[in-house]
């Protein structure tokens, strides 16, 4: 692998990739939405190049935090499924999986992104609990984007179940808000520094020559909500600053596919 | 536990969800849905989907798993947490680990193992949607991957369920018919023939309902796969 990583260096220099695409250029994105139609209440399946993770949300009903008794919950979780990567075969890494949820929860949760008052039922008593479940089927790199915008994705399609009180259960069945409250829809893009130059929407081949990453989080007012760096080396200000302002261009453009 | 308000099977014949007793819901095949993965496939069997891979034969770590005369699968059933109504944890539970057990059981005497001594197989099901169903079509999708992967078998391995609801013998019971029927008896068979490699039952029947059901299953199986050779030659012919 290392001559690989080698060439794949060499070439960045020279603004190239090995499968010849512009350093700034995605692979082919697939958004689908309502992919699980009848167990989940919010889905898509995101192909971004041979990458492809499915995204349901599911609500339950549950208890609010006692700091925020009328406020639901958000439980961002990803799984990297064992057929994804022939790397996973001996169990998936636990800490990419566990970095992977964190940084789609943050993306959205520290954006606000979700009306969570909107989401409680009874002040201090009851509240609905949004589940994003992200499933990773297919790896080939540049998993932190195609999960996050499975995620929103998912919540712009979804709706919340009805509580049926009598039963103090939720009716699946039946619709209680036709869409998740959504204040506003935050998109991630991931930056990656190869050698001395950016990259965007690295393959599982690529990545194996990261330096570092920066995932950036914004809003559709181009807010910055969130951010996460990643990889073994060190990025300099010039960089981050090129990171968020390539992030802008091509959130934009995931907007645009979400729209469709 | 049976609902008597439901009427399975109606003066027409067909059932809630409109089937005839005999009729498999409709089924999708694909084979080579995944990159990373040495052979692959999708099935969709009414809601219930299923997406299952191949790894190998390759070597086998650590080496006390190995056998010297033939290779070891590895099976992995799992249900992804949105798969169902009420929201699953993740990661394989009791009931999955077994399901994996009998998958493994059901697909081991159509594959040539002893053709790699020494080597292992990783297959793994990741249930996507359910609406009951999910081990056999997990096991029509598994075999499906095992020829994409190229694996040497005797045949290719169908498994649908026949049961019981009401009085009524049906093929291919469905979330519903399967929570609220009698009996549910999924099989196994190899090539759509005789050879039963799977068999699981709980209710309460007479050995002639089971013998009913079990003939039911066989014939749903041989469907499944005409259906499965299908699948395959439209990969072959580029026509995915």
């Amino acid at each position: 692998m290392k001559l690989n990583t080698d060439a794949i260096k060499e070439m960045a220099e020279e603004g190239e990739r090995l499968d010849g695409r512009d350093l700034n250029e995605y692979r082919e994105i697939n958004v689908e939405q309502n992919y699980i139609s009848t167990t989940s209440q919010g889905s898509a399946l995101v192909e971004i190049g041979d990458t492809k993770v499915v995204v349901g949300i599911s609500f339950e009903v549950e208890s609010p935090y006692s700091d925020r008794p009328n406020a639901g919950t958000i439980v961002t979780n990803a799984e990297l499924a064992p057929m994804a990567d022939r790397e996973f075969e001996s169990g998936p890494p636990q800490e990419t999986g566990v970095e992977l949820a964190r940084v789609v929860d943050r993306g959205i949760r520290e954006s606000e992104a979700i009306d969570l008052e909107a989401l409680c039922i009874e002040e201090g008593e009851k509240v609905y609990t949004a589940f994003i479940d992200v499933h990773i089927l297919n790896n080939d790199g540049n998993l932190l984007d195609a999960s996050a915008l499975g995620a929103i994705a998912a919540l712009t399609d979804g709706y919340v179940p009805a509580y049926d009180e009598e039963n103090d259960e939720l009716n699946h069945d039946e619709v209680g808000m036709e869409e998740i409250p959504l204040t506003k829809v935050p998109v991630t893009a991931t930056g990656r520094k190869i050698g001395s130059k950016v990259l965007w929407d690295t393959s599982r081949e690529e990545e194996e020559a990261l330096g570092s990453r920066l995932t950036v989080t914004l809003t559709e007012e181009d807010q910055v909500v969130a951010m996460q760096k990643g990889g073994r080396e060190a990025m300099t200000e010039e960089e981050i600053s090129q990171i968020i302002s390539g992030a802008k261009n091509h959130t934009s453009k995931f907007r645009e596919l979400l729209e469709e | 536990m049976e609902n008597t308000e439901v009427e399975w099977v109606d003066e027409n014949g067909e059932r809630v969800d409109g089937r005839m007793v005999d009729e498999l819901r409709e089924t999708k095949m694909e084979v080579d849905v995944l990159e990373e993965a040495d052979g692959s496939a999708m099935v969709e069997v009414g809601n219930t989907r299923v997406v299952a891979s191949v790894f190998g034969p390759q070597d086998l770590h650590p080496a006390h798993l190995q056998e010297s005369d033939r290779a070891v699968i590895k099976m992995r059933y799992n249900m992804a947490p949105f798969s169902v109504d009420d929201r699953m944890r993740p990661g394989p539970n009791r009931r999955a680990k077994e399901i994996g057990l009998v998958a493994k059981r059901a697909l081991e005497p159509a594959i040539e193992l002893e053709q790699f001594p020494t080597a292992g197989i990783d297959i793994s099901m990741e249930v996507i949607e359910s609406d009951g169903g999910t081990r056999a079509t997990g096991i029509t999708a598994a075999s499906l991957a095992l020829a994409d992967a190229g694996i040497p078998m005797k045949g290719l391995v169908s498994s649908c369920a026949a049961g019981v609801v009401g009085e009524h013998v049906v093929l291919d019971v469905n979330g519903k018919e399967d929570k609220e029927g009698n009996a549910d008896i999924p099989i196994a068979t190899i090539n759509g023939g005789d050879d039963i490699t799977l068999l699981q039952m709980d209710g309460d029947l007479t050995q002639e309902q089971v013998e009913e059901c079990v003939s039911l299953a066989k014939d749903g199986c041989a469907d499944l796969h005409s259906q499965q050779r299908e699948a395959l030659l439209r990969k072959y012919r580029g026509e995915n």
